[in-house]
């Protein structure tokens, strides 16, 4: 494990909600607002950690779990996504499967918190929560392992150390169709629109945000802080794809993958100015298409 | 090997007593189970010493040596490993089955029960461990004999009857296939022994060994749950008492994924198709277990579905180790059958471990149904906690144990994908894809049971006045819940302790080598540091937030409920909306009927929804075609006149033409 890797690891810590507040800002830019300034999402987690705690008498210890597991869990899983092409922190052969299913570990305490509180609503979008997740895992699946086959590598690290220029015109239409299936992926996984609208007020329309409504406080500070995590790793996952800045000095490496990851942020946002919401039946649908794009950006490799 | 023969004894001798105690319920029931138990403690340490040291014993006894039966056996790794697995489980089970029976009747059934259970895990034992044609077929068929005994325990109950009719049917006509594969066999070598077929393979023509792998893979298949072949299991696994339904679905289903492993290498090297076959059975019994446990309300009837899906996994990781072995890449051969087989250990424990639970909630309610219970955990909080485990290991997360096998399918998929050729990655890539899909259905179904049952508020009386179940049955779950993390800690010690059984099982030369690069790779190491990782980040994050909240206020209140006024337990989601998403998703394979009642009226007071999910392959393959055969059959009705001359006549005309027959053979 090289040091460089750890000061990736902590920076993703330290910026992660910075990701969301840029979202948020490109959104209001769009809408010809001024907008959040960039780092409310810091304040509101202060705020958060400063209050108290309500809890639904229904509830047992697997609601209060549900935050910690989904944190720790999520933050371990972006150990071992690499940045700027250095490894990361926890790189190892198959980390590929490792981290899916350790963010797979989150969504399942997630789920159950939300079971716990025994309120229809939070079932509802706990419902679709692992409806949508149970499609789009496969999608990544088959698409990280087809970037294993194209850069020859049974880990994340050496894969996008692999990536570059030369690849990108040997094996470039795989790889754009890898981009699209992950773009799709982390819409879908994040809850962000055209899949899931963080900003509606209705909760029966909601996924993720309406199975952490009795979640207040510090467990609600918690699980902020995980989302911008987990964002902030899919973001790093298809930056790394289409921004595979290399060859100069480490600390311009590094730059140019933040860049890169705030560029994905910016792409986000974008995408939410300009769509609305699909109906959750069309939802598996573009799921589908995301696992199609990855198996086509495989079988392409099969000539 | 006289240790693991004392132990089969014990088994015989402990049910018979327990059946002629049966004046005295008490004692019947004590010797029944704890000759049970102990006999399993012995067979546990002798077989797992076994497997530690890597060794193998042999036992022969002359027994019918006019048509070439031996009392031949014998306990190679392979057998060890499945022994262990098999003792673990029955003696835990019996353990369990102790309170568990008590609340039922006594007297003679009870006591006959007993019997049957140790018989069943002598069978099972005498299954594993015969190595000759004629004792491993009487075997196998007592192992029949008396789970169906187990499986209509509750005679007087229609459903158990039907239950046990579908359980015979299917595991009779499994067994024509294992004879048609034996008698091929006796008749190539004019032996029973399994040792004289091993060397059959080379001088078979591909046409033969391929008849002879669908012979073993139907035959074996058919107790393992394969689909099609599983329709017996959603109906008999929840029939029997929830301790025998531990034991079936966590043992003896994997009596044929052992005979198949035991029998496969006689075939010779193994072609490329029956890689891609087995491929294709695990993802196809993978996903349709997981989908039609989705859709199921029945607790138990939902695990049996998920014993489809797992033993699916199996056959996945074995369809890839036999990839591996057919184009020659031992590294992906290795990792395949390491994880088909770990996925049978850790099948059998969390699946018991989740049996156990679904017996105790059932004992505490009396009832199975998903949508009638909740709110358990606050009244069973043991056994809720051992549930947890168990759903969650089952669902391949990290840090259980399920989760280490599957990454072991995982790995070794991947690695075929990345170096071998077109051939070999498509079948390996359809394999990964098909086990993230299982894996994140698994989790949505698990997320379903455990959420609906134990969280949330009861939603029925019976739910309501739930009691925690005794020491004596929380203690083997407890147990189990403890094994399920020490393989999911423990992946380079599980991964070392399989070598010998893995050395047995694959035909490739310099096999140790790719251990080596295996153990070199240092992935399992790292699998099982992220687990313990994982575990001390939780505690970490756990330990801010308390230390963080022991300074803040906390409060309680109801759940929020958008500011309505009334809330009650039944506006709770139920398993039946929690799953509606996927089930419709999937409704082209799953073939769900609703019955609608509209609520009607200006003041509309009552309406209903039932859904049902009945098997599509009972209800549109084989209803059809035991159908077929009836119609077909009933043209010979004018024989059975039911008048005993006439079959005398029948008899008679038939010794007649035997005898005619010889004479011509004869001249």
């Amino acid at each position: 494990m090289k040091a460089i890797g750890l000061i990736h690891y902590v920076l993703a810590l330290a910026l992660a909600p910075l990701l969301l507040g840029t979202i948020n800002r490109v959104k209001a830019l769009f809408a010809g607002r001024h907008g959040p300034p960039l780092f409310q999402v810091y304040f509101d987690l202060g705020k958060l950690l400063r209050k108290g705690a309500v809890y639904s008498r229904t509830t047992t210890w697997v609601f209060r779990s549900g935050p910690v597991v989904a944190l720790a869990a999520t933050a371990l899983a972006l150990g071992m996504i690499p940045m700027a092409g250095q490894a990361a922190p926890l790189a190892f052969t198959g980390d590929v499967f490792v981290a899916v299913y350790l963010l797979g570990l989150a969504r399942f305490f997630t789920v159950l918190a939300a079971l716990d509180t025994g309120s229809a609503f939070e079932g509802m979008g706990a419902s679709r929560e692992v409806q949508f997740s149970a499609l789009a895992e496969p999608a990544l699946l088959v698409g990280l392992v087809a970037l294993g086959r194209l850069t020859h590598s049974l880990s994340l690290s050496p894969a996008y150390a692999g990536v570059g220029p030369e690849l990108w015109s040997a094996g470039g239409v795989s790889l754009a169709l890898l981009a699209v299936a992950f773009f799709v992926v982390l819409l879908a996984e994040n809850a962000r629109i055209p899949f899931d609208d963080p900003n509606t007020h209705l909760e029966l329309t909601m996924i993720h945000e309406v199975m952490v409504l009795d979640h207040g406080g510090p467990d609600f500070a918690l699980i902020t802080y995980g989302a911008s995590l987990k964002l902030w790793l899919f973001a790093s996952l298809l930056a790394g794809l289409i921004i595979p800045v290399r060859q100069g000095p480490e600390w311009l490496d590094t730059a140019a993958a933040l860049g890169g990851v705030f560029v994905v942020g910016c792409a986000v946002g974008m995408v939410e100015s300009c769509m609305a919401r699909l109906r959750l039946l069309r939802v598996p649908q573009i799921l589908f298409a995301a696992l199609v794009f990855s198996a086509l950006a495989f079988l392409l490799q099969m000539r | 090997m006289i240790a693991l023969l004392s132990v089969l004894c014990v088994l015989g001798v402990g049910g018979l007593l327990a059946v002629l105690l049966c004046r005295w319920p008490r004692l019947s029931g004590a010797v029944g189970a704890w000759s049970a138990i102990l006999a399993c403690a012995v067979g546990f340490v002798v077989s797992a010493r076994l497997l530690l040291a890597g060794a193998t014993t042999d036992w022969q006894a002359p027994w019918l040596p006019q048509v070439g039966g031996a009392l031949h056996m014998a306990a190679d790794p392979l057998s060890a490993l499945f022994l262990a697995a098999l003792f673990l489980v029955c003696g835990l089970s019996a353990l369990y089955g102790l309170r568990y029976m008590d609340h039922g009747r006594g007297g003679l059934r009870a006591g006959l029960a007993w019997l049957w259970y140790d018989l069943l895990v002598a069978s099972m034992a005498l299954v594993i461990l015969s190595r000759n044609a004629l004792l491993f077929l009487v075997a196998w068929e007592v192992m029949a004999i008396v789970s169906f005994f187990l499986v209509t325990h509750e005679d007087e109950r229609q459903d158990s009857r039907l239950a046990g009719r579908i359980y015979l049917i299917a595991t009779h006509l499994g067994t024509v296939f294992v004879f048609i594969f034996m008698l091929y066999m006796a008749r190539e070598t004019g032996s029973l022994e399994f040792d004289a077929w091993r060397n059959v393979g080379s001088g078979l023509s591909p046409l033969a060994g391929g008849w002879l792998f669908v012979c073993l893979v139907v035959g074996f298949g058919t107790k393992a749950g394969f689909v099609p072949l599983h329709i017996w299991l959603p109906e008999a696994h929840p029939a029997a008492p929830s301790h025998v339904s531990a034991v079936m679905s966590g043992i003896m289903i994997k009596t044929g994924i052992y005979a198949i492993l035991r029998l496969l290498p006689c075939l010779g090297f193994p072609p490329l198709w029956w890689g891609w076959c087995l491929v294709v059975i695990g993802i196809g019994s993978g996903v349709l277990g997981v989908l039609f446990a989705l859709a199921q309300h029945d607790v138990k009837r939902l695990l049996a579905y998920h014993s489809v899906e797992n033993i699916g996994i199996i056959a996945l990781g074995l369809g890839v180790g036999l990839i591996g072995v057919s184009l020659n890449m031992p590294l992906v051969a290795v990792l395949g059958f390491a994880g088909g087989l770990l996925h049978v250990v850790n099948h059998a424990l969390f699946k018991s471990l989740l049996f156990l639970g679904a017996g105790a909630v059932a004992r505490a309610t009396g009832t199975r149904e998903t949508d009638r219970l909740g709110g358990l955990l606050k009244r069973m909080p043991g056994t809720g906690a051992a549930f947890l485990v168990g759903a969650a290991a089952i669902s391949g997360l990290p840090p259980l144990n399920g989760f280490v096998s599957e990454f072991m399918i995982y790995w070794g998929s991947f690695a075929g994908v990345n170096t071998g050729p077109g051939v070999a990655a498509v079948p390996l890539m359809l394999g990964i894809a098909g086990l993230a899909l299982i894996g994140g259905l698994a989790a949505a179904c698990f997320a379903k049971l455990f959420g609906i049952v134990f969280l949330g508020e009861p939603r029925t009386a019976e739910a309501r006045d739930a009691r925690e179940s005794p020491p004596a049955m929380f203690l083997p779950m407890a147990i189990l819940a403890a094994c399920c993390f020490g393989i999911g800690l423990g992946a380079p010690f599980a991964f070392q302790v399989l070598r010998p059984v893995l050395a047995g099982v694959i035909p490739l030369p310099q096999l140790s080598l790719t251990f080596e690069a295996i153990a070199g790779a240092d992935a399992f190491l790292a699998v099982s540091s992220v687990a313990f990782l994982a575990l001390v980040l939780v505690l970490t994050v756990a330990a801010f937030r308390r230390l963080h909240l022991s300074r803040k206020n906390e409060g309680s209140t109801v759940t929020w409920d958008c500011g309505y006024a009334k809330p009650s337990a039944r506006m709770q989601y139920t398993a039946s909306s929690f799953a509606q998403p996927l089930v419709g998703l999937f409704s082209t394979v799953l073939r769900s009927r609703r019955k609608f009642r509209m609520p009607a009226g200006l003041f509309p007071s009552e309406s209903s929804l039932e859904t049902e999910t009945r098997d599509v392959f009972r209800d549109r393959l084989f209803t059809p075609a035991f159908k077929g055969v009836d119609r077909w059959l009933s043209f010979l009705k004018w024989l059975q006149s039911g008048r005993v001359q006439l079959y005398v006549l029948y008899i008679v005309i038939t010794l007649l033409a035997l005898l005619v027959w010889a004479l011509k053979v004869q001249a």
